[in-house]
């Protein structure tokens, strides 16, 4: 019992060592533009159009789903316009970033440990370096910039989308005009629940192809080995995407 | 020239390579045979610096290379060009893109690029296969793909990983004559890892046999064929034990 938490914390360790030091690899390599320019508008179409229909759909049900139970809550104790604050401040700075975070960590996060493994298993990257390529500079730099860059408007978009079927959904569903709706939306905005949701979204998506990229290029064996590592970027991903939630909302809305 | 001098490398504690000396000439091809896992591609990988040793070194033109910082080692990584066992083809590029790749990283123009491209395929007898990808190929024109990727790079060496494993015998012996013709045309100095020895016979000018992690023999092919050493004779009559 002793010996297996003594494993499992010199393991945790050496992960935490492992992250800095590809962290400062990707330092290292930040000034190799010439490598990394190109390949990152590449990925950034590539993260766009991967992700965004999924992110959207999520959204689109999320902001109904959101209307109908803030209707059925507040039905008979809170006036009904107020629908129209919490659609928009929880997809603002919650769901929206949470809920399409969660499905890019399965979508692009595995996409990029499945990729990167295939090509480590394969000496593809070994290959990259005889040709005098940093992999840092070809693989993972795109990928994080893409993520970093590209998350925000993707979450920006799935925000508008489920105000939108939310202010939908109260105009069909539950009979509240879109003044009503428009009137609650306004009511405590402010504009650090932009931008908040959008930064967090910002740094889920370091996360989640850091976190991608990181475990596809550590993957060892075969097929079997690509496959461990799509799952364990899946579950890494998720979990500190959850972390971080947390952080930042205890760090910037106290 | 190249230098292994004293080379040792083990994983999760186990020894691959336990002292490894071995010289390789300027414009000689150095065929290096022995087991599978005995650590061939190991010791080869050590010479462009993509594992690095325990003990030991590895001595390129009087460079260390485990001792080389980062552009150093990129520095001597231009001058060497590596085939490996299953060509290591990146899957999302064309043929010309896989040749091409390295030789932008060195910056040239793309009109030479191109020119380089079509000699080294035409040197692979793959011309007109340029907007190929590399799942529409077998595997042996895969690696005479990652052979003109090598070449087109004009390097000072070429290090081969197991080229010959997984082809029929036909081309094998094509892949055999692609190595000597590339040699001929380039005068470049090689290392061939292999356990094929048909193949070492018709490519090495030297035949060194690494067993139990270290240079058993070393030798001229005529020489190794007529070796008195008993592990040796097993290997390259491949007689059970």
């Amino acid at each position: 019992m002793i010996e297996r938490i003594g494993r499992r914390t010199v393991d945790a360790v050496k992960a935490v060592g492992r992250f800095g030091h590809f962290v400062s690899d990707l330092g290292r390599a930040l000034p190799d533009v010439a490598t990394w320019g190109g390949l990152t508008v590449v990925q950034m179409r590539r993260v766009g159009v991967d992700s965004l229909p999924v992110a959207l759909f999520i959204a689109a049900f999320t902001g109904v789903v959101l209307a109908l139970q803030a209707s059925y809550t507040f039905t008979g104790t809170v006036p009904l316009y107020f629908v129209g604050t919490l659609v928009g401040k929880t997809m603002m700075l919650e769901l929206g970033p949470v809920l399409a975070g969660l499905a890019l960590a399965g979508r692009v996060g595995a996409s990029m440990a499945a990729e990167l493994g295939t090509m480590k298993v394969t000496e593809q990257v070994d290959a990259l370096e005889t040709l005098a390529y940093d992999p840092q500079s070809f693989l993972v730099i795109p990928r994080v910039l893409a993520g970093t860059l590209m998350f925000p408007v993707i979450v920006a978009l799935a925000i508008l989308v489920g105000i939108a079927t939310g202010w939908l959904a109260s105009l069909v569903l539950l009979d509240l005009s879109t003044q009503e709706f428009v009137k609650g939306l306004k009511l405590f905005y402010r504009f650090k629940d932009t931008w908040f949701g959008l930064f967090k979204s910002a740094t889920f998506g370091c996360t989640i192809t850091l976190v991608g990229c990181m475990v596809g290029l550590g993957t060892r064996g075969g097929a079997e080995g690509v496959g461990r590592s799509t799952t364990r970027a899946v579950v890494y991903s998720a979990v500190l995407l959850l972390v971080l939630d947390a952080f930042w909302a205890l760090v910037l809305l106290r | 020239m190249i230098q292994f001098a004293d080379l040792y490398k083990a994983f999760d504690g186990k020894p691959v390579l336990a002292g490894v000396t071995l010289d390789v000439h300027d414009g000689e091809t150095m065929v290096i045979i022995g087991y599978s896992g005995s650590g061939k591609s190991v010791a080869l990988k050590h010479v462009v610096g993509l594992l690095h040793p325990d003990a030991g070194d590895v001595i390129v033109d009087g460079r260390p290379v485990a001792a080389l910082d980062r552009a150093g080692l990129y520095g001597l990584r231009r001058e060497i060009g590596f085939v490996f066992q299953f060509a290591a083809l990146f899957d999302s590029m064309s043929v010309a893109d896989n040749v091409a790749l390295g030789l932008r990283r060195r910056g040239l123009a793309e009109d030479e690029i191109a020119e380089r491209i079509r000699e080294a395929l035409a040197l692979v007898d793959l011309t007109g296969a340029e907007e190929r990808m590399p799942a529409e190929l077998s595997g042996g024109m895969r690696k005479r793909v990652g052979i003109a990727r090598a070449i087109a790079l004009r390097p000072r060496y070429l290090l081969y990983d197991e080229p010959t494993t997984g082809l029929d015998p036909v081309t094998s012996a094509v892949m055999d004559q692609l190595m000597v013709r590339t040699r001929e045309h380039l005068g470049v100095t090689g290392i061939v890892v292999t356990h094929d020895m048909r193949s070492a016979y018709t490519v090495g000018d030297r035949i060194a046999m690494l067993y139990e992690g270290r240079i058993r023999q070393v030798g001229p092919v005529a020489e190794i064929q007529q070796t008195g050493d008993p592990v040796v004779r097993q290997f390259i009559e491949g007689r059970p034990a």
